[in-house]
């Protein structure tokens, strides 16, 4: 049976492209559910399960930059500690300076993004292996340089002003509604990243990054503002990490264990797909509550879990959910919808190597099985 | 004069940088593979040495004899398996699998090992004791035993390069591994033996840098990973020799931070790392600009 | 649309390399569609066709580089099909891949050293390759990336002979260099047949295949289109062929007083 590179048949009604199937309104709606739920917990449930929340939230968005960064932008960063790190010592400059913690959540993430400006010329220019260790070695030489102000706690760090007098559940609830507020912010704003043009770009990088360039994509500047995003995200992560441990230490707040767990995350749930995130910070939480009093246990699991799902299941858990169900949460593509005619023989895309091609593809990274081109929907 | 002993120290440090640093250059030279578990590899081999000597109360030199041929083995397994698997699926993963590995080792070592330090040889007078030139400059024996080892070290590596069937292999293997299977070679195995050669190095690294200091579970980070890496990327890519220059140039500035204020000892070197990343990025003995 | 009859060889014995219904697919695009010849020992048997047409996909799957996904290669009647490059290379199917892909940081003894590591028994050895090609010996300590085209090829001829193939596969020879280079490469084939080597060759250069081949196989679009003696085959026939055109299956002597390619 040999493969046919073009139809047999001409569709007889034309056809129409669109940028989501039916099922988008249903899980918006759900969308919208969960996040009214989730955010009635602190009024639901004990302060215990929103401190877990708060961690998860805090995880997710991170594994979102870091998915962002890695699943689409090709950027293999060992250092985004050092946002996480700077956006929590901006949150904790403002508060000695009068302002609400709270308050400097957006200006964590905004400073964020300015300072890896100057990062991003610095590294912007190295392969994948030396880009992710000069992002390490970033991120300690801003630890080190940090920790010479004895002003913001030093090497030993300090505890977070700004709460005193506060009442204790209503500083837990803000703190909860402050995690959850940034999360699903952070999922938005990569959601319209995504759909934009900005977002085709970085699928076309992330299925193939030579083809991407040569079609004249503009490659340099989508992964400078993907750097710039991931920034941005992991500082407002970080300001809520100083919020929700009340105190800012330089050990905990630049560790690399951060970009460990965001990394892991996202590999176990699936890279490159926003969906995958998701999954993967579930799956952390739930091995990080079970073996809490095992110290190390989840790290070591984590990690070996997802140098499995690298080698062997490279889609993630995610990844084998959706060629299954060929489900998208989030959909961010394109769908051809056919009218009359069956139309037989059009062939698929080629696996991961071929660029986008705006009419005829739903965003996939096809690293498993050809992905469907197109939904052949007789029901129009 | 304190000046002229921190240049002497630094230099002399440059050795045990080059030690951390030929692995280094050796894999991602041949094989394209940046091993982000190199520092913990050699932390690996340091608690080897320290578990070896306390079972079988070996003088701490003997371990080495033991510890290399051990950790030359563990690099070809693996190579053939785990490297070997990540590198056929791209980039992107052979980063994350040796990042996975790393962050696997440092908590197993944390988790079985406690986060205490603990040294090599702490009593031996070769550890401890130095000498004199002039009245004010103090030069540990430690120190330029190590400086000798690492010359040797790349003596040894640059001629196996260069004269052996092997080392052809290697380097041929490294210029197109494609090619060098329609000449007969299975360069799965070629790259075995070059992974073996650097996880040796890392070995004598690791048990070096034990006696010079100590050991602890996050020491394979902190310390080893990111310097080695600094010493190749100042040395110039692609040249052992480099990684020595490098590893002198790194060890100078470190000292020289260090007169101005001990507690800039570690930031000299990163920001000499970063000038050398943004002003010459092909490093200092590299004749090309990189790609 | 194979041209049957003129392939055969009734009376050589068993062939050194028999290709059987062979199927490459390169990703979606199918590159070869159920190609099969046979070579025999002596012979020199050279691919012919335009760009893309499966000629360098059908070598470097025969050389190990590409498995097929169907059919199959038989090398001296064992079935070789799934055997990795490197394994082929030591049984005698050794390739000089397009492009040369001399190892450039090695000098050219070097490279040739290479090619003994895993030599098999012969004539052939590093000496005998500087005697045949004369400037060699001169600049042995040279480094590859330093030569010109036409003396890269011949290291990498010499790097092949060095190990002493049974089968010799030729990939583009000509790519890149000037005529009067490839004609003096070319002009080596009866030293390398001498020893009792095989060639298997892909070029692009018709004339020059038609020159020295004993016989040729047209490729368009991965399937076969002509297959033939170059004494059996008009000039017409032999276009026909390469481009598609409709009369290329009209096989048989050629015409009376028509161009016949080659002599006797």
């Amino acid at each position: 049976m040999s493969v046919v590179t073009q139809p047999s048949t001409r569709p007889a009604g034309g056809f129409r492209v669109t940028r989501s199937r039916r099922n988008v309104v249903w899980t918006g709606a759900a969308a919208l559910i969960v996040v009214v739920v989730l955010a009635l917990f602190p009024y639901i449930v004990y302060s215990g399960t929103t401190a877990i929340l708060v961690q998860a939230f805090i995880v997710l968005t991170m594994a979102s930059m870091w998915n962002l960064l890695a699943g689409y932008a090709g950027l293999v960063s060992v250092g985004q500690q050092a946002f996480v790190g700077l956006g929590a010592y901006f949150v904790l400059i403002l508060a000695i300076n009068g302002t609400s913690p709270f308050a400097g959540l957006p200006v964590a993430a905004i400073g964020c993004g300015v300072v890896a400006l100057p990062l991003w010329w610095l590294v912007s220019r190295l392969r994948s292996g030396y880009f992710a260790i000069a992002t390490w070695v970033l991120a300690a030489t801003i630890m080190l340089i940090i920790e010479r102000f004895s002003s913001i706690g030093g090497g030993t760090g300090m505890p977070l002003p700004g709460f005193t007098g506060m009442d204790p559940t209503l500083l837990v609830a803000y703190t909860y509604w402050a995690a959850l507020a940034v999360t699903v912010l952070t999922l938005v704003v990569i959601y319209l990243l995504l759909r934009s043009r900005l977002g085709l770009v970085l699928t076309a990088i992330r299925d193939d990054e030579v083809a991407a360039r040569s079609s004249g994509a503009r490659v340099g500047l989508a992964r400078m503002l993907v750097f710039l995003v991931a920034a941005a995200g992991c500082g407002a992560a970080g300001g809520v990490l100083a919020i929700s441990q009340l105190q800012v230490q330089p050990s905990a707040v630049f560790t690399v264990q951060w970009t460990a767990e965001m990394a892991f995350a996202t590999v176990i749930g699936g890279l490159g797909t926003i969906e995958g995130p998701i999954i993967g910070t579930a799956v952390y939480m739930v091995l990080q509550q079970t073996l809490q009093s095992y110290n190390a246990w989840y790290l070591i699991i984590l990690g070996l879990v997802a140098m499995g799902v690298a080698l062997f299941a490279r889609r993630g858990l995610w990844g084998l959910v959706d060629s299954r169900l060929n489900l998208r949460l989030f959909p961010v593509g394109y769908w051809l919808r056919l009218n009359g005619d069956h139309l037989d023989g059009l062939a698929p895309p080629g696996r991961a190597g071929k660029s986008s091609r705006l009419a005829s593809r739903a965003s996939r990274q096809p690293a498993g099985p050809d992905a469907p081109v197109a939904a052949r929907d007789n029901k129009t | 004069m304190a000046w002229v002993n921190a240049i002497i120290q630094g230099v002399l440090t440059g050795g045990l940088y080059a030690l951390f640093a030929c692995g280094l250059s050796l894999m991602f030279g041949v094989m394209k593979v940046v091993n982000l578990a190199h520092g913990d590899l050699a932390v690996v081999a340091g608690y080897i040495a320290i578990g070896v000597i306390t079972v079988t109360h070996v003088p701490v030199l003997w371990s080495v004899v033991i510890v290399v041929p051990v950790m030359a083995v563990l690099g070809y397994v693996l190579q053939r398996t785990l490297i070997q698997a990540s590198l056929d699926r791209g980039v992107l993963i052979t980063l994350l699998v040796t990042f996975g590995l790393s962050v696997v080792i440092e908590n197993g070592l944390l988790q079985f090992f406690t986060a205490n330090s603990r040294g090599i040889g702490a009593g031996l007078p070769l550890v401890s004791e130095s000498f004199s030139l002039g009245s004010q400059i103090q030069i540990a024996y430690l120190l330029v035993v190590i400086f000798a080892v690492a010359v040797v070290v790349l003596l040894g590596l640059q001629y196996f390069l260069s004269r052996s069937k092997y080392g052809r292999l290697i380097r041929a293997s490294a210029d197109d591994s494609e090619a060098v299977q329609l000449s007969g070679a299975d360069y799965r195995h070629v790259f075995g033996i070059c992974a073996a050669l650097a996880f040796g190095t890392v070995a004598l690294a690791g048990v070096a840098y034990g006696m010079y200091s100590q050991l602890s579970p996050t020491t394979g980070t902190d310390t080893i990973l990111l310097f080695a890496f600094a010493a190749v990327v100042i040395g110039g890519l692609g040249s052992l020799w480099g990684t020595l220059l490098g590893g002198i140039v790194l060890g100078v500035a470190q000292q020289i931070g260090a007169q101005i204020n001990i507690s800039y000892e570690v930031l000299a070197g990163y920001f000499v790392f970063l000038a050398v990343l943004v002003l010459r990025p092909q490093g200092l003995t590299s004749r090309r600009a990189q790609s | 649309m194979s041209t049957p009859g003129n392939g055969e060889r009734p009376d050589s014995g068993p062939p050194l390399l028999e290709i059987r219904d062979l199927v490459v697919n390169h990703g979606q695009l199918r590159a070869l569609d159920a190609v099969s010849f046979q070579v025999f020992p002596g012979e020199v048997y050279a691919i012919i066709g335009a760009n893309g047409a499966g000629k360098s996909t059908l070598l470097r799957t025969i050389a190990g580089l590409h498995r097929p996904t169907a059919g199959s290669v038989r090398f001296d009647g064992q079935d070789v099909t799934t055997l990795r490059p490197e394994r082929r290379a030591r049984q005698g199917i050794v390739m000089v891949p397009e492009g040369r892909r001399l190892f450039g940081s090695l000098t050219v003894e070097e490279n040739l050293k290479v090619g003994t590591t895993y030599a098999r028994e012969g004539p052939w050895t590093i000496e005998r390759v500087y005697e045949m090609f004369g400037w060699m010996r001169e600049r042995r300590d040279q480094r590859t990336a330093q030569l010109s085209g036409g003396e890269q090829q011949s290291v990498a001829i010499g790097r092949a002979l060095v190990t002493n193939p049974r089968v010799l596969l030729l990939d583009e020879l000509s790519l890149g260099l000037a005529p009067v280079v490839v004609q003096r490469i070319y002009g080596m084939l009866p030293q390398i047949l001498a020893t009792g080597l095989t060639v298997l060759l892909v070029e692009q250069d018709v004339s020059q295949a038609l020159r020295v081949a004993t016989h040729i196989h047209c490729l368009l679009e991965g399937r076969t289109t002509l297959e033939s003696k170059p004494a059996d085959v008009t000039a017409d026939q032999v276009e026909a062929a390469y481009f598609g055109l409709a009369d290329a299956a009209a096989a048989g002597q050629p015409a009376e007083g028509s161009e016949s390619l080659w002599p006797g």
